[in-house]
């Protein structure tokens, strides 16, 4: 059975099996692949992405559940938050000015997570970030997180 | 290992590569053994060179900087193109920076020092050195990025080099055209200046004429206070690809006609495919074929998730190579035997054993570490194409010439027609490097991409699992060691006593930094059926553990404060000393701390950096350690990129941190028991603590960041729960402890 979703706005039809996770649909179907893979088990938030707004883990989504759905990678985040083409959101900005990412992997991830965060809790404590925001980072940029989050916050 | 290396001739030498498509190509070579003939044809005179820099200025007035390191996420991509920019006198806004691509010419000379100075080979080469390709001279020419060398090594070597000599070349053309000396101009922001006339020349306008000169092999280098870059916070040239999704992992290779592999490895280390039977999932959707491998089979697919869940459902079975007996519990048990047998020297001075029969009180204790994996959030992946006599590679790792090598080696590709793409790395950590101990029965991920590509008509990625990352890694070897002290009728130290199991890299690792005058380190061996392999620190992270525990034990025992303690045994340690008072001062040590929390300390000099931190502590309601602060001081010379060195910084202290409270892996039948992370936990935000870190400039000869700050953080936190609980923690991680007051195993009393 073929499933529809528009990922980043465009439309897209898949013929593959109902339980391919979403993830994979994403990175070696569509070829979408500033989604990582960390774990594939919904541990790590590496493969974050945004289904009609709500953060979810997509190697833990099966690709019949995004069935009619509307998707956001990475790659249309900025989009999202009306940022031209080659631009970013204000969460990506912070991300920069503050030097976030080491390594990047799991940065994708995080910031999916905290921008659908964001969106339901645009003033969240920093007890509500550390219970939301369960990404892992193997490079601790952490601390860096939490402050580039406060930027866009407190802006 | 040690390599019996004779002393190349370390004159540095420049070769101005003159102008290519219109740019100045200026290079930094060192003479060394030879290796290949490229070297030669690229010498300027005869001998060989290893050619470690290349500097590129372009008719636009842009500087390219060719790194040959890998960036891990630590930024020395940047902070080697800072030395370089530096030293130029460049416009920052015009220099661009990009990894050197794994070509012999980009060979890694910094690793060359490292061990012609007079150290043993690191570790994880020890394998290597086995295999019929790698000799010595090959070895003086990888591109590793780990031991904390890029900076220090690379930055100090090549980088200011060429930068320097770059500008002089360019004010000499400056000068020639204005017919005045080269002292009446000056450089500022890639332009040059005619001192008092109105007349001024970009570096891009005099790249053609200033190619006419040769650099000079000892350009004049900058001091320090002359510094307008280096030293001031620079943003990474890689971190906006890395926030809109562009940026590429080797995971996200995907070259045109790209299939993907699974495998299903032998869980025992060791172990053999004994039979299997494909006939079922050849029948799978998008399954294309298998290749049987020594340890496994890989299934090829269309699609990774199709490849792996055929490959779970494999009907194999495996021999487990005799090792199916191995658990933690038969290691460690080994490890005590050993420990009571013959041992090797490792550092003896004084009389330890005449010194403890005259001591006052004697110390004892023993300590243990588990094995730990690395767990990079990218799990290990290689993309390999052979075809036409030729092999492409896509693959983010610490060592992409030697990848190059090894790949040539595993597919019988020549050399030269092996063509390396490298990509970005999801960490590192000293797990991706291309070889490990004991290769032979241990290959990598490189080699099984190689041994699969061999078969396929298509590039290949093999992707690895979280669990098969986890249970197929190169380990930090889990060891164990016994210590003994004296103490004088003052509670003065007066002989040490350590003996210990593997003597692992670097070698000064397990020594201490105190004025102990007995002191007695020897190690033995217990070799297992384990892989290991480098862990961010390598033996500083075990010894490290073991030194400063003892040191606080001792310090308790004489009654004294550990901080007190450690500054009276440090006197002729001024830069220890300094480290310590700083991270004191700063954390407030000493001073009244809220109720329930209490402080604990370790220094650690490592990679030439020295880092002591305070860590704060309490324990929640259900007694498990949270540590609320960590205050670090750090004296790694001099600082590159304050900005980069701070999140260095913190990344080794939340990466000892995630080990020291969770991590272990357990061997139960000869495999690896955890698999995945809830097996295997890791700090998250909530429990991160605040990281403040302080440097000092010392300008002292550069250390390393990337890794010293995680050693002190596991006997800090241990010797913050003892003064708690009065429980004193001698086997990590902190999780396997009962730390509850009604446990009541007081192993040494708290003051
Ligand atoms: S890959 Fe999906 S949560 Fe880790
Ligand atoms: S930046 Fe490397 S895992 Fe987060």
């Amino acid at each position: 059975m073929p499933i529809s979703f528009r990922v980043n706005g465009k439309e897209h039809t898949l013929d593959v099996e109902e339980d391919m996770p979403l993830l994979w649909a994403l990175r070696d179907e569509l070829g979408l692949t500033g989604t990582k893979f960390g774990c594939g088990i919904a541990a790590c938030g590496a493969c974050t992405v945004q289904v009609d707004g709500m953060a979810m883990r997509s190697c833990s989504v099966p690709v019949s559940y995004a069935d009619g759905s509307d998707i956001t990678t990475i790659e249309g985040l900025a989009a999202t938050h009306g940022a031209e083409e080659g631009g970013l959101s204000p969460l990506q900005q912070a991300w920069i000015e503050r030097q976030v990412p080491q390594c990047g992997y799991c940065q994708s991830g995080m910031l999916m997570a905290v921008d659908a965060l964001l969106k339901d809790n645009p003033q969240p404590s920093d007890d509500e970030i550390g219970q939301a925001i369960t990404n892992i980072c193997r490079c601790g940029s952490y601390p860096r997180v939490v402050a580039a989050i406060r930027d866009v916050t407190r802006a | 290992m040690a390599f019996d290396l004779k002393k190349p001739t370390r004159r540095q030498m420049l070769i101005g590569g003159g102008l290519a498509g219109g740019a100045l190509l200026i290079g930094v070579a060192v003479s060394g053994p030879s290796r290949r003939d490229r070297e030669d044809e690229i010498a300027a005179e005869g001998g060989e060179r290893f050619v470690i820099t290349w500097l590129k200025i372009s008719p636009d007035n842009v500087t390219t900087v060719y790194v040959p390191h890998s960036d891990m996420g630590q930024g020395p991509i940047t902070a080697l193109a800072m030395m370089a920019a530096e030293e130029m006198d460049a416009d920052w806004n015009l220099v661009r920076a990009e990894q050197a691509p794994a070509e012999p010419e980009f060979a890694n000379e910094s690793l060359g020092l490292f061990i012609t100075k007079g150290r043993t080979a690191p570790d994880m080469l020890a394998g290597a050195a086995e295999t019929l390709w790698y000799n010595v001279a090959k070895f003086m020419s990888m591109q590793i990025t780990g031991g904390s060398m890029a900076v220090r090594y690379t930055g100090q070597h090549g980088m200011r080099i060429a930068g320097a000599a770059a500008k002089e070349m360019l004010v000499k053309a400056a000068a020639a055209r204005w017919d005045c000396s080269t002292g009446d101009c000056e450089v500022r922001e890639s332009i040059v200046y005619r001192k008092g006339k109105n007349q001024s020349a970009t570096f891009g306008e005099l790249v053609a004429d200033a190619a006419e000169y040769s650099p000079s092999a000892a350009p004049t280098l900058k001091t320090p206070d002359q510094y307008r870059i280096v030293g001031k916070p620079t943003k990474r040239f890689d971190v906006p690809g890395k926030v809109d999704g562009t940026a590429r992992y080797g995971l996200d290779a995907r070259p045109e006609g790209l299939v993907y592999a699974a495998l299903r490895q032998s869980p025992v280390f060791g172990g053999k495919v004994k039979r299997y039977d494909a006939s079922e999932i050849l029948k799978r959707r998008g399954v294309k074929q298998v290749v049987e491998l020594p340890v496994g089979v890989a299934v090829i697919a269309d699609n990774f998730w199709r490849a792996k869940e055929a490959a779970a459902a494999l009907d194999i079975e495996f021999d487990d190579g005799g090792n199916g007996g191995v658990s933690s519990a038969s290691i460690f048990e080994g490890h005590e035997k050993a420990l009571t047998g013959e041992s090797t020297e490792d550092k003896e001075t004084g009389d330890a054993e005449g010194a403890l029969k005259n001591a006052a009180r004697v110390i004892e204790a023993s300590y243990r570490v588990p094995y730990l994996a690395h767990a990079t959030m990218e799990p290990m992946n290689c993309t390999v194409w052979v075809h036409d006599d030729k092999a492409e590679v896509w693959v983010g790792n610490q060592d992409p010439l030697g990848t190059r090598a090894r790949i040539a080696e595993m597919t019988g590709v020549d050399y030269d027609n092996v063509k390396v793409h490298p990509m970005l790395l999801g960490g590192g950590f000293g797990r991706r490097i291309p070889y490990r101990a004991g290769f032979s029965e241990f290959p990598s991920e490189i080699d099984y991409a190689a041994m699969i590509a061999r078969e396929v008509d298509a590039p290949v990625q093999l992707v690895y699992t979280r669990e098969d990352d986890m249970r197929h890694d190169a380990y930090r070897i889990a060891v164990a060691n016994r210590m003994k002290a004296g103490l004088d009728a003052d509670g003065n130290p007066v002989a040490w006593q350590n003996r210990y199991v593997y003597k692992d890299e670097p070698a000064e690792a397990p020594h201490i930094p105190y004025a102990v005058e007995n002191q007695s380190i020897r190690y033995v061996d217990n070799p297992t059926s384990v892989p290991r392999g480098p862990w961010r620190s390598v033996a500083h992270t075990q010894h490290t553990f073991f030194n400063e525990s003892f040191m606080d034990e001792l310090a308790h025992e004489a009654g004294r404060d550990p901080y007190d303690f450690r500054m009276a045994l440090l006197k002729d340690k001024p830069r220890h000393r300094a480290v310590l008072r700083l991270a004191a001062e700063k954390a407030g040590y000493g001073g009244t701390l809220r109720e329930g929390h209490a402080f604990g300390l370790a220094v650690q000099q490592s990679f030439e950096t020295i880092v002591a931190e305070v860590l704060e502590v309490s324990l929640d309601e259900d007694n498990r350690p949270r540590v609320h602060k960590v205050t670090c001081a750090v004296d790694c010379g001099r600082v590159v990129n304050p900005d980069t060195a701070e999140a260095q910084v913190q990344s080794a202290v939340i990466y000892g941190l995630t080990a020291a409270l969770y991590g272990q892996i357990t061997i139960e039948g000869g495999a690896v028991a955890q698999g995945n992370f809830p097996d295997y936990p890791m700090v998250k935000i909530a429990e991160t603590p605040v990281i403040e870190t302080h440097f000092i400039d010392s300008g002292a000869a550069m250390g390393g960041l990337g890794e010293p700050g995680t050693p002190p953080v596991a006997p800090a936190l241990a010797n913050a729960i003892f003064k708690l609980t009065g429980k004193r923690i001698r086997e990590l991680p902190m999780s396997i402890h009962d730390l509850s007051p009604a446990s009541g195993k007081f192993a040494q009393a708290a003051d």
